[in-house]
C-alpha cells in the first residue's frame, strides 16, 4: 500500500505543541504532508466524542498533543487530556477499530525535532495500517456513533473529571483510589455505557429483539437483558411489538 | 447561530518565497475562491507588508467582508497583527481566523511541492469552515484595584516593590521571614568587587523602609487569593494574625534555598566539609579556620547528579571566593588567629600510591590547572583548587575574573561525571582522591577545607503557593513562566507576576532586573485602571445547566462558581478558555467561545474530505 496517503488530525495545544510544530518549521525538520493540524487553547479541551466523531467520519489517525506532564498552561489540563484520550482509547478497542491509529503525545514549545520525529512515525504506524475500514463498513459506523454517544454520557464524563481529585485526595471517606484501580473502574463503566448506546442506536434503527441485540452486539443474552431493563427503566427503550413471544424493542431517544 | 450571510475574504501570503517557494499559491487560491461563502480570495507577496495590510482594510469595505480568512506563518507571531487591521477596517477582530501554511506547512515539506499545495488547500478548506462559524465577541472592561502585594522580600521581591511604589501605587510587601532580605542575607561579599553584601542589602532596604506607598509585613505569608486580574481579595497571616486585603495584581518573588547534598561528597561527616553558602556565612561571621589548602567542587547535586539543572551562579560564586581567598585572606581569617596564618606552601598534593613520579613535567604542560608551582616567591600561599566539570563564568567580566583567577594560581581541575572526586574522612583529616584527567594519573590532596557547590533549588513551600495562587511549577519546582523568551516574568494567569530565584537560578543583578520588569508588568493594569480580557471564555446555557459542579472541579482559576439558582456561573475575567469544562459538562451546557465542539469538528471534519476543485 505504497501509494495510501493517510489522513490525519492533529489536535494541538497553543501554547506547548503549536509551538514545538511552529519551531519544526523554523528549524526545517521535514516531516510527511498526512496531518491536519488544529489549534486549540488546551488539549483538555478534546474530548473523547471528538475524536470518536472523526473516526466516524473516516480519519485514518488522530493524534492529540499537549505540554509535557507538569508543563501544562493550565495547570493541569493535561492530566484530563490523558484520560479523555484514554477514553477515546477504551471505546475504540469496543468498537473494533485498532487503537494505534489513535495517538497521545506531549511535545513542548521547545521540541521542533521531537514533532517531526513523532509524526513521522505516526504516519509510517498509519500507511502500515492502511486507510480506516470505517466508511466501507457501516457496523463500524454504528458502532463508532454507539461510542460517541458513550463518551457523551455522565457518567463517561464525570468519572473522567473526577479522577485527579480521587486519586489524589480521594474521595468524601478520604479512600485514595489507586491509579489502576481507577482505570478499571472506568473501563467497565465505559463497557457499559458502550454497549447501551449500542442498544439504543441499533434498536433506533428498527425494532429489535433480545436475541438479535445479543447476536449484533456479540454479548450472552442475559447481559443483553440486563441492559434493556435497566434503559427501559430510564424510558429510553420502550416496548414495540410483541412477535409471537418475541418482545421487540425501539430506542425512545435517537442513536447516534 | 445568526442566520445573517457569510462574506469570507481569504488572504494568501507568498511570504516572498517562504510559502511560494515550496505550495503553488496561485492554485491553492483559484481552489480557495471554489470553497462555500468565499467571495474573494487573493494573494499577496507579503500581507503582513503595509501594502498586503491595506488591501485586507480595503477588501472589507468593497467586498463586505465578515470574515477574514489569512494563511501564512504562524498565528502565534501574527494573528495580533491582522485582527488589528480587521478592527481598523470596523470587523470584529474574533470574525478572523489564521491558517498556518508556513511554519506547519511550506517549511516542513519543502521537497514535495504537489504535496504540501493539496495539504495548504485542505489547511485553507478548513479555516473557511472554521471561519464561517465564527462568532463576532464582545471584551467587557472590567475595573482594577490599585494595589499590588508582592510575596517574598528578597532582592527581587524588594526591587519589584519599590518600583510598583515609585510609580505611586501602594504595595503590600509580604515577607515570611522576621526580616527583609532573602537569600542574600546568607552572603558575605557580592562579585565582582567584594562589595559588602550587608552593605548592599542595607541600602535596598533602607529604601524600602523609608518608601511611603510600602507597606512591609515581617513574619508573614498570604494565605488565600481568590479572584482575578485587577481584582484579588488576599488573606495575609502575620503570627497567626489574619488580615483581609483586596489587590489588583501579585508579583510572586518567594526566592530559593541552597540543596543540602546528603550522603554527597562526604558532607556531614566532618565540620570542614561545607556548602557554598555555609563557606560564606563562615566568612562573613568571621569563622573561617586556619587554612592551607581548600578544595571546592563544582555542580554537587547538580546537572544530572540529583536535580536535572545547571545552577549557573555556582561557578561564579566559587571563583569569587577562591579569588577573595587568594588576594584577601588575612583580612577573611577568624579574629582569633594572630600571626602568621598560612603554613609553609609545601605542596599538599602527592601521587597517590603507584603514581608515577612525573612532578617536573608538570610545569611545563601549561594550562590553568597546571600551575600550582609558581609564585612561590610570594611565601606562604594558600593552595586552591577548584574541581569542575566545565567552569561557565557566563558574561564579560565573569570571564574576566576567571582569568585573573588563573592568574592567581587557583588551580582548576576538572572532573567528568563518571569519574567524580571521591572525599573521606581520615580521623578528622579530609582527603580528596581523584582522576587528574590532563595528567591521566590517580592523584589524591588533603585539604583543610572542602567547600560544596550545590545548586539552588525550590522552595518548600512553593508547591503550596502554586496551589493557591493557581500557578504551574515547571518539572524542577521552579515557578514556570508563560513564555521563556516572550513573557519572562508573566504567568500564564494575567495579574500574576514572577521574578527572582523562585523561577530558576539568578544573581543578584539578574533578580533585581526581573523583580524591576515584574513590576513593570503588573503596573500595567494597575495604571491603567481596567483590565479587558481575551474574550475565549466559557459560557454556560443556564436553561441546560444540571448543577452537576463537575466545571467547577476541573476549573484550573476558580473561574466558576455556582450562582444564587445553583447553576454553573463563569466569570469572565478569570477564565481563560482553556475549555477543560467544556470538556467535562455532561449536559454540554459549556459553550467555548470560537472553540466550540461545533466548531472544532467543522474544522477537523473538513480536513477529511478531498480536495477536488
Amino acid at each position: 500500500m505504497s501509494d495510501f496517503e493517510p489522513k490525519i488530525v492533529v489536535f494541538l495545544c497553543n501554547w506547548c505543541s503549536y509551538a514545538g510544530a511552529d519551531l519544526a518549521g523554523v528549524s526545517r525538520y521535514q516531516y510527511p504532508t498526512n496531518i491536519r493540524a488544529v489549534r486549540v487553547m488546551c488539549s483538555t479541551r478534546i474530548s473523547a466524542h471528538i475524536v470518536l466523531e472523526l473516526f466516524k467520519e473516516g480519519a485514518d489517525g488522530v493524534m492529540v498533543s499537549g505540554c509535557h506532564i507538569g508543563d501544562c498552561h493550565y495547570i493541569n489540563g493535561n492530566l484530563f487530556t490523558k484520560r479523555r484520550v484514554k477514553l477515546a482509547d477504551d471505546l475504540l478497542k469496543l468498537t473494533g477499530v485498532e487503537p494505534e491509529r489513535l495517538r497521545l503525545e506531549w511535545v513542548s514549545a521547545a521540541e521542533g525535532e521531537k514533532y517531526s520525529q513523532v509524526i513521522t512515525s505516526f504516519v509510517k504506524k498509519v500507511k502500515e495500517l492502511g486507510p480506516s475500514p470505517v466508511l466501507k463498513d457501516p457496523k463500524l459506523v454504528t458502532r463508532l456513533g454507539a461510542a460517541v454517544m458513550a463518551a457523551k454520557y455522565f457518567r463517561s464524563k464525570t468519572l473522567t473529571c473526577k479522577e485527579v481529585k480521587l486519586t489524589a485526595k480521594g474521595n468524601v471517606y478520604e479512600e485514595v483510589i489507586g491509579p489502576k484501580e481507577y482505570d478499571l473502574m472506568i473501563e467497565r463503566a465505559i463497557e457499559d455505557e458502550y454497549q447501551k448506546s449500542l442498544i439504543l442506536t441499533l434498536s433506533s434503527q428498527e425494532a429489535r429483539s433480545v436475541i438479535e441485540l445479543a447476536k449484533e452486539i456479540g454479548q450472552p443474552t442475559d447481559r443483553i437483558l440486563e441492559y434493556v431493563v435497566a434503559l427501559r427503566a430510564k424510558n429510553m427503550l420502550a416496548l414495540d411489538r410483541i412477535e409471537g413471544t418475541t418482545p421487540r424493542y425501539r430506542a425512545t431517544i435517537g442513536g447516534a | 447561530m445568526s442566520d445573517e450571510e457569510k462574506r469570507i475574504g481569504v488572504f494568501i501570503c507568498h511570504c516572498g518565497s517562504n510559502i511560494a517557494g515550496f505550495i503553488d499559491v496561485p492554485a491553492v487560491t483559484e481552489y480557495v475562491k471554489t470553497l462555500p461563502d468565499v467571495v474573494f480570495a487573493t494573494r499577496n507577496l507579503y500581507t503582513c507588508a503595509d501594502d498586503g495590510l491595506t488591501s485586507i482594510k480595503e477588501s472589507i469595505k468593497e467586498h463586505k467582508l465578515n470574515r477574514v480568512v489569512v494563511a501564512a506563518c504562524t498565528p502565534r507571531t501574527h494573528a495580533p497583527l491582522f485582527q488589528g487591521t480587521c478592527q481598523e477596517a470596523g470587523l470584529n477582530k474574533y470574525l478572523f481566523t489564521f491558517v498556518n501554511i508556513r511554519d506547519q506547512c511550506s517549511w516542513v515539506h519543502m521537497k514535495e511541492k504537489e504535496k504540501a499545495t493539496e495539504k495548504a488547500k485542505d489547511l485553507l478548506r478548513m479555516g473557511v469552515a472554521r471561519a464561517r462559524l465564527l462568532q463576532a465577541q464582545d471584551e467587557v472592561k472590567v475595573g482594577v484595584t490599585s494595589a499590588a502585594v508582592v510575596i517574598g522580600g528578597g532582592v527581587a521581591g524588594m526591587s519589584a516593590a519599590l518600583s510598583i511604589a515609585d510609580q505611586g501605587f501602594p504595595v503590600r510587601l509580604v515577607e515570611k521571614e522576621s526580616e527583609l532580605g532573602g537569600f542574600v542575607r546568607n552572603l558575605s561579599s557580592v562579585y565582582q568587587e567584594r562589595e559588602d553584601a550587608g552593605a548592599l542589602l542595607k541600602t535596598i532596604i533602607d529604601r524600602v523602609r523609608s518608601n511611603p506607598n510600602i507597606e512591609v509585613l515581617l513574619n508573614s505569608e498570604v494565605i488565600s487569593a481568590d479572584g482575578f486580574v485587577g481584582n484579588y481579595d488576599i488573606i495575609i497571616d502575620t503570627k497567626g494574625q489574619e488580615r483581609n486585603d483586596k489587590v489588583g495584581v501579585i508579583v510572586l518573588a518567594t526566592g530559593t534555598r541552597e540543596y543540602i547534598p546528603k550522603g554527597l561528597y562526604g558532607y556531614g561527616q566532618s565540620p570542614n566539609i561545607v556548602t557554598l553558602t555555609e563557606f560564606e556565612k563562615l566568612v562573613k561571621e568571621r569563622k573561617l579556620p586556619k587554612l592551607s589548602s581548600v578544595a571546592f567542587i563544582q555542580c554537587v547535586g547538580s546537572r544530572g547528579q540529583d536535580k536535572s539543572y545547571c545552577s549557573r551562579i555556582c561557578c561564579n560564586v566559587s571563583l569569587k571566593n577562591a579569588m577573595n581567598l587568594a588576594e584577601n585572606y588575612k583580612n577573611m581569617r577568624g579574629l582569633e588567629g594572630t600571626g602568621a596564618v598560612v603554613e609553609a606552601a609545601a605542596p599538599k598534593e602527592t601521587p597517590s600510591e603507584g603514581g608515577e613520579r612525573r612532578h617536573g613535567r608538570r610545569g611545563r604542560r601549561g594550562g590553568a590547572e597546571e600551575s600550582e608551582e609558581g609564585g612561590a616567591s610570594e611565601g606562604p600561599k594558600l593552595e586552591i583548587v577548584i574541581f569542575n566539570r566545565d567552569i561557565m563564568a557566563y558574561g564579560v567580566d565573569h570571564e574576566l575574573m576567571y582569568n585573573k583567577a588563573r592568574e592567581k594560581k587557583v588551580r582548576l581541575v576538572r572532573y567528568t561525571p563518571k569519574n567524580i572526586p571521591k572525599v573521606s574522612v581520615d580521623s578528622g583529616k579530609l582527603v580528596i582522591d581523584y582522576w587528574h584527567d590532563t595528567l591521566q594519573m590517580q592523584r589524591r590532596m588533603t585539604p583543610d577545607l572542602i567547600v560544596l557547590a550545590t545548586p539552588v533549588t525550590s522552595q518548600a513551600d512553593a508547591k503550596e503557593i502554586s496551589m493557591m495562587l493557581k500557578v504551574p511549577l515547571g518539572q524542577d519546582g521552579f515557578f514556570l513562566e508563560a513564555h521563556v523568551k516572550l513573557r519572562p516574568v508573566d504567568f500564564a494567569t494575567d495579574g500574576i507576576y514572577v521574578c527572582g530565584t523562585c523561577k530558576g537560578p539568578a544573581d543578584i543583578p539578574e533578580a533585581v532586573s526581573q523583580g524591576i520588569a515584574a513590576a513593570s508588568r503588573a503596573s500595567i493594569p494597575l495604571a491603567r485602571g481596567f483590565v479587558q480580557p481575551e474574550a475565549l471564555s466559557a459560557f454556560v446555557d443556564s436553561e441546560v445547566c444540571s448543577g452537576c459542579g463537575n466545571c467547577i472541579e476541573v476549573c484550573p482559576f476558580t473561574a466558576i462558581r455556582k450562582n444564587e439558582h445553583g447553576k454553573a456561573e463563569v466569570t469572565i475575567a478569570a477564565c481563560k478558555g482553556c475549555g477543560n469544562c467544556g470538556a467535562t459538562c455532561p449536559e454540554n451546557a459549556i459553550f467555548m467561545n470560537n472553540y466550540s465542539d461545533e466548531q472544532l469538528l467543522a474544522e477537523a471534519k473538513a480536513a477529511l474530505q478531498e480536495a477536488k476543485g
